[in-house]
């Protein structure tokens, strides 16, 4: 053992492929949209609800990823993932659908980081030769049911997000060369600041992820100058503004490039979407495209993938609860990177 | 960092909410739907037997039926997120809120998804409606029992 | 008649404003604001206020939502007026009926006829 919560993968499990399927706001609206290997031009993605075409963009993703590490379903052992409806039925169905024996994971929007820890872990067992884990989300399934009906009109402020509506899947298989490894994970700690505004979930979630990401480092002995990137799930502007903060009054060097968040790139920071993207969905889109991307044409060769999750229920919310967040985080490295 | 200093730096950071702004917009919006409103109710004095006093209803269900509109084509959350208050408490926004609902959980059904959801949002506003009618009435009839004021 | 215009947008949008300030300053939901509004609505009607405002404002305050709870008294101090206590409970829809009709109607004609769709 590292530290309380902190695994070191001595096998180096890799990510053998990944793929991206995402709805119709995404392909218009996210510079990512190139990298992302399915689009829909309908919310609905051909199917009768949006609990379905969540379904379908998690069924899609999967059988994606399968045919780019040149694979078939029969070579998968197990499905790890989840999402942010109900039971996670989205997850369960498309579960059903590819027959893997199958691990439904919830931690919210950090789900994409958990269920790539869970299929190391696996792998790192000896337990599986292919794990296909990830996470997804789908904006009207979710919205609906934590906030309003879609059409329902009412004023969001600045410091709201956008739920993406995409799956990501990553193909985790024991360790190979050429592909990004995870050497690390820390699994988060839930961090409730107190705050209750669920309009307000990048400030909720901020000091989780500081929490998880000063946690890695101490275990890992690493600076954040180590890291070619350090890229937090769905802060969205505020968040990410305070993350910042509270790591540079902790003596870290907050430096331009290398700190990114997926909420906050996702739709371009465009102001129609106020703060930026959020939902499970947003992390996994983009670690499992543009950040493997750019781990496999050697940009990036150390890698801190920490996805926020805030672990609120719309009944906890309505209850006066206030929202408990959880950052979990995953380290990857890439040839060179290993030696860092 | 404790949740004090936390909070402290979350008001800072957290973008301030442009009242002024958003208090000319409501008035705006609000005005400019009531006055369409008050198209609507000359209409109806003008082209069927109806007075100032009882073209209220027609003219309510008027503007309901633009609601519909505006909502199905998607149009509604727009002015919603332009007019905040001023498109939510004229009685359009009664209308999109049990609209809304009544779209999105056409999924669940005609009886329990558009039957069951239809006052989800909109039901509490009946309730604390009736109950407070309710008792404002009760007070006022008990009231003028015992004299102390006319009808 | 101009005028009659001026002052529905007028007055209506001071009740807007009201329920900004109850969303903004207040930091209340959109529920608990159109709540607050129509229990006004109902209680000015109790002081016998809130027909006058009609007779001046017309649409400015038939629109807004707490004209809802003004009819809803209404419609009972009516009946109360005529039958007594009961007439509380049996007036209480006498005046209101056509916008809760209304919205029932139109809410069940638009699940037949739309899908929402997600666009920011």
């Amino acid at each position: 053992m590292v530290a309380r919560g902190v695994i070191r993968f001595g096998s180096r499990p890799a990510i053998r492929a990944v793929a991206v399927a995402a709805g119709p706001t995404e392909n218009k609206h996210s510079p990512f949209s190139l990298q992302f290997d399915r689009l829909y031009d309908s919310d609905l993605c051909g199917q009768k609800t949006n609990e379905q075409a969540h379904r379908k963009l998690i069924e899609d993703a999967c059988g994606l990823a399968l045919n780019k590490a040149g694979k078939t379903i029969s070579d998968a052992d197990y499905l790890v993932c989840g999402d942010l409806v109900n039971e996670m039925t989205p997850s369960n169905f498309a579960a059903a659908t590819t027959g893997l024996p199958y691990v439904g994971l919830f931690s919210a929007c950090a789900t994409s980081t958990s269920a790539l820890a869970y299929a190391a872990l696996l792998s790192e067992a000896g337990a599986s030769t292919l794990v296909l884990a990830g996470a997804a989300s789908h904006h009207n399934a979710i919205e609906r049911q934590f906030r309003y009906p879609i059409e329902y009109g009412f004023q969001k402020p600045q410091n709201a997000q956008w739920t993406v509506t995409a799956a990501g899947i990553a193909a985790v298989t024991p360790h190979e060369e050429g592909y990004p490894s995870i050497r690390q994970a820390t699994i988060g700690r839930v961090v409730d600041y107190g705050l209750t505004d669920p309009l307000n979930m990048g400030a909720a979630m901020a000091p989780a992820a500081f929490d998880t990401f000063r946690r890695h480092l101490e275990a890992a002995g690493a600076e954040p100058e180590d890291y070619d990137v350090i890229i937090t799930g769905d802060l969205g502007a505020i968040g990410t503004q305070l993350f910042r903060n509270m790591a540079s009054e902790s003596g870290y060097t907050v430096d331009g490039d290398r700190w990114r968040d997926a909420g906050k790139e996702f739709y371009g920071e465009d102001p129609s979407f106020f703060a930026g993207a959020s939902g499970a969905g947003c992390s996994a889109a983009v670690y499992f495209s543009d950040v493997y991307n750019r781990m496999m044409e050697g940009e990036y060769r150390r890698a801190l993938l920490m996805a926020t999750g805030a672990l609120l229920s719309p009944l906890s919310f309505q209850q006066g609860e206030s929202i408990p967040c959880t950052c979990h985080a995953i380290e990857l490295v890439m040839g060179e990177g290993e030696s860092r | 960092m404790d949740r004090q200093a936390y909070s402290q730096m979350e008001q800072q950071v957290t973008p301030k909410v442009p009242l002024g702004l958003n208090l000319m917009k409501a008035f705006l919006t609000g005005g400019i739907i009531c006055a369409i409103g008050e198209g609507v109710m000359y209409f109806y004095m003008y082209f069927f037997d109806f007075t100032e006093r009882t073209a209220g209803n027609p003219t309510v269900a008027t503007m309901i039926f633009i609601a519909m509109l505006l909502t199905g084509f998607g149009k509604y959350k727009r002015i919603a997120q332009f007019g905040g208050a001023g498109s939510a408490v004229p009685v359009t926004g009664f209308g999109n809120a049990m609209i809304s609902a009544a779209i999105e959980h056409r999924t669940e059904g005609y009886v329990l998804g558009v039957g069951g959801n239809m006052f989800k949002l909109a039901g509490s506003v009946i309730v604390f409606g009736v109950f407070s009618a309710f008792v404002v009435a009760l007070i006022k009839t008990i009231l003028v029992k015992f004299g102390v004021v006319g009808w | 008649m101009m005028a009659s215009f001026l002052i529905a947008f007028v007055v209506g949008g001071l009740f807007c404003v009201i329920g900004q300030l109850l969303f903004d300053v207040a930091k209340l939901s959109p529920g608990h604001t159109l709540c607050i509004l129509v229990v006004s609505g109902a209680v000015l009607d109790g002081f016998g206020l809130y027909e006058p405002l009609i007779d001046f404002a017309g649409a400015g305050a038939t629109i807004p939502i707490t004209s809802f709870g003004n009819s809803l008294t209404h419609g009972a101090l009516q009946e109360a007026e005529k039958h007594g206590l009961v007439g509380v409970i049996t007036g209480m829809f006498e005046v209101t009926s056509s916008g809760i009709s209304a919205a029932i109607l139109f809410g069940f004609i638009a699940s037949l006829l739309f899908r929402s769709k997600s666009r920011p």
